[in-house]
This record gives structure tokens, sequence and C-alpha cells, in this order.
């Protein structure tokens, strides 16, 4: 096995843009996704049963398909019924989307986990619904929910490589231009790998401490 | 859709599902050896077992496969068969994330359990294979459950690297008629029914593992468990 420090070099400046596109559709994704799912777990605990079941089928389907599969979908059903966007903006809203469906599940268990007796005094306080849900619960709900969302992050982030097959150009992709270009495919590899590896590291135990931080 | 492109998803379908069957098996070996490993009395034991998980963890499964795919060949200066190099990468990731569900499980048998087997003067070896296994197994099922279905869709991203599975097929077949809606639609479609007919699958075992310590499968939905590190997760999460 021999590995080639000149090529690391060569390839750096392509890592940093690479990385910079990976960054960018993980904060958009996951802004969305923490959007979008709040939305579904709200959508979800509407009285009308004409509400719940269409988005607990429509969530329960895009949970259970790849994200692959969803980003071609996206990527060219889209503009063949006359919406065309950037691949980037493709690839942010399929991941948004998709981990959307699980952050919902994530609401869903820390709206549950607020105590029936805040529920009863917003009553008691004749609070109206919009200012329960505002001032009551959301904020004890999501205040739980923190860590659980900062795991999906992290899985985001290592999904943010699939946008590769949609054309972005992001750490992998950046890595698949350089070695077809160069003919050298161990060193681009190993180094996106390992910074895989650092990122998802760094940000577990940055997960760790906000999670001590809130929790007491 | 003529019946030759459906031919074409036919095949893709028993690729995925090859690949599915290997890879989870693969998989479910890893989490076992790992998790148990992991709780392993020495300490050089439970280290590399952790080191492992860590780094497979890590990373994500594309790079592990496109690693696999064209690091491995030159390095070693041997080449594998696309099915056991997509098998490969995916068993060692996922099995990363099964080895967590494993070492949990096994963490939350009652420690009595255990005392109780010292006591009896088992060895590690029978604590493990008659106390301790038998309690906490059934305790795995629904986490495992939605592993795999993350394994399910994690075979897909082995059609970036050409294999023909169903994901492959989908674009093999918009190549072929220049138009995706129905191809994709079908597609997903397919991935959904497989995924229902192993949660399905996966629920009736966990009735029959539990009905066998005595205990009632929980009808609580699972949280499912982000792929991703084992920080808590509100209400107990998988494990």
């Amino acid at each position: 096995m021999k590995w080639d420090w000149g090529a690391v070099a060569d390839f750096m400046p392509l890592f940093w843009d690479g990385l910079l596109v990976t960054l960018q559709a993980l904060a958009l994704g996951s802004l969305i996704s923490f959007v979008l799912g709040l939305v579904w777990a709200l959508l979800m605990r509407t009285p009308t049963r004409w509400v719940r079941w269409p988005v607990g089928v429509v969530t329960e389907f895009v949970r259970n398909t790849p994200l692959l599969v969803q980003l071609f979908f996206l990527f060219y059903v889209m503009p063949e019924w006359g919406l065309t966007m950037s691949a980037l903006t493709t690839g942010v809203i399929g991941i948004g989307l998709h981990y959307s469906t699980y952050t919902m599940q994530v609401y869903r268990a820390g709206i549950e986990a607020v105590p029936v007796g805040q529920w009863e005094a917003a009553t008691a306080l004749n609070l109206p619904v919009a200012r329960t849900w505002r001032v009551v619960i959301l904020p004890q709900a999501i205040r739980r929910v923190v860590p659980a969302l900062g795991n999906y992050v992290i899985a985001m982030l290592k999904d943010t490589p699939m946008l590769m097959a949609i054309t972005v150009l992001d750490m992998l992709g950046q890595a698949r231009l350089f070695s077809q270009q160069n003919f050298q495919f161990t060193e681009p590899l190993t180094v996106i790998g390992v910074a895989f590896i650092l990122i998802s590291y760094l940000a577990s135990l940055l997960l760790r401490a906000l999670e001590r931080r809130l929790v007491h | 859709m003529t019946p030759g492109l459906w031919e074409l998803v036919l095949k893709g379908v028993w690729t995925t599902v090859q690949l599915l069957v290997l890879s989870a098996l693969l998989a479910a070996a890893v989490s076992f050896v790992v998790g148990i490993a992991r709780t392993h009395r020495l300490w050089i034991v439970r280290f590399l077992a952790g080191f492992y998980t860590e780094v497979f963890r890590g990373t994500s499964a594309l790079v592990m496969i496109f690693w696999v795919f064209f690091v491995l060949p030159p390095a070693f200066g041997w080449q594998l068969v696309p099915l056991w190099a997509g098998t490969l990468a995916l068993g060692l990731t996922y099995g990363a994330y099964g080895s967590e569900i494993v070492r949990g499980a096994l963490g939350a048998v009652d420690p009595a359990q255990k005392e109780g087997g010292i006591a009896l003067s088992f060895t590690p070896w029978q604590r493990m294979r008659l106390i301790l296994l038998p309690q906490a197994v059934p305790e795995m099922i629904p986490p495992f459950s939605n592993l795999l279905i993350e394994l399910l869709k994690g075979t897909a991203l082995v059609s970036i690297m050409g294999m023909g599975d169903l994901a492959f097929s989908g674009n093999l077949v918009r190549l072929a008629l220049q138009e995706s809606a129905e191809i994709y639609t079908y597609i997903l479609l397919i991935y959904f029914v497989i995924a229902f007919a192993l949660t399905r699958v996966m629920r009736g075992l966990e009735q029959k593992l539990k009905a066998n310590v005595g205990k009632k499968p929980e009808r609580k939905v699972v949280v499912p468990d982000p792929v991703g590190q084992g920080v808590g997760v509100i209400g107990g999460g998988g494990s």
C-alpha cells in the first residue's frame, strides 16, 4: 500500500470547498427538518383524522424508503413537472424532508412527555389553544428533545455524501472528481473518511455537553 | 413500462434482497461479537471494540462503500465481487450500530440475574449464553427492526457503484423511457413494501421470543434511534 502525501496536498483545496458545501447542506437540511418535523408533529395532534391519516401515511412512506431514491425522484421528476431547482437546493430539500419524518417522532415524544398538569393548568387559566402551545407546551417539549434532534443532525451529516449522486460537489463529490482526474483513489477517499469520523466525533462531544446543560 | 423493463426491475429487486440478507447476516454477527466484546472484563478488548464502533459509526456508509470499492483493491491487490464488496461495507457499518443495541440490551438486564449466575458458579460464557442473552435478545428486536429498515435503505447506495440493484434499475428505466415520475414512484413503492414486510416479520419474531421468556411485547411505538451517536434519546429510545 503506497501513500502519497503530495496527492493529499493537491486534494486539500478541493477538500475545503467540499467541506463548505457539506456543511451548507447540513445546516439548511437540519433547519428544514426541524421546522417541517414540528409541523408534522402538530398536524398529527389535530382532532380530525382527515388530517392525521394522510400525514401519517405520507411520513411513514418517506421514512421507510431510501433517501437516495427520493433524491433521484426530486432531481429528475420535479423538472418534468416544471419545477427546476439547483442540485444543492434539491438535495437540501430531500434531506430535510426525509429527516423531518424522524424529527416529527422526536417532537411527538417530547410533547407527550410534558406532564398532564401543564395542560390542565393552561385550561384552568383559560389560555387559548395557540397560546397554550406557544408559551406552555412547546418550550418544555423542545427543551427535552434538543439532544435527540442533535443525534439526527449527526445522522444527516453522514447522509450528505448521497448528494454526490445528484451532481452536488460535496466532500465525496470532490474526492471522486479528484480521483477520476488523477487516478489516485486512496488519498482523497481516506482523507474524507477521516474527516467524517472527526466531525461526527466532535459533534457528539458537543452534543453531550449541550445535553448536560439542558437537562439539568 | 414494457415487460422487458419490468424484468429489469425484478432483477433489481432480487439483487437488493440478496444484498440485504447477506449484509444483515454480517451485521448481526458483527453486532453480537462487538457488542459482547464491549462487556468483556479485559480493558483492551473493551477498548478495541469501542474503537471499532466509533470508527465505523463515525463515518458515512457511502464513503465506506467507496473505500471498499476503490481503496482496498489497489492497497491489498485483490478485488471483491461487487456483491461481496457491498455486503462487507454495509455489514461492517451497520454492525457497528447494531453493537450499540446489543451492548445496551445486555446492560439493561437486571444485575441480580448476573449475580445469580455468579452465585451458581457459572463461567462467564455460561452466564452470557444461559442467562444474559435469552433475556436480552427479545429486548433487542424492536431496535434491530429499525436498524434493518435503515439497512434496506442503505442497500440503495450500492447503485452509485454501478451494482444492478433496485435503485439502479430505476435509473436504467429512466434512461430507456426518458421519463422518470412513473418508474421512481414504482421503485419507492417496492422499497416501502419490502420495509413493511420486514417490520411485520420482526414483530412476529419479537412476540415469539418474548413469549419464551414470559413477557408481552410492548405496544408503544419505539422512537427510532438515529443511525448516529448513542446520546440519550427521550423515552429510552432503543436501548
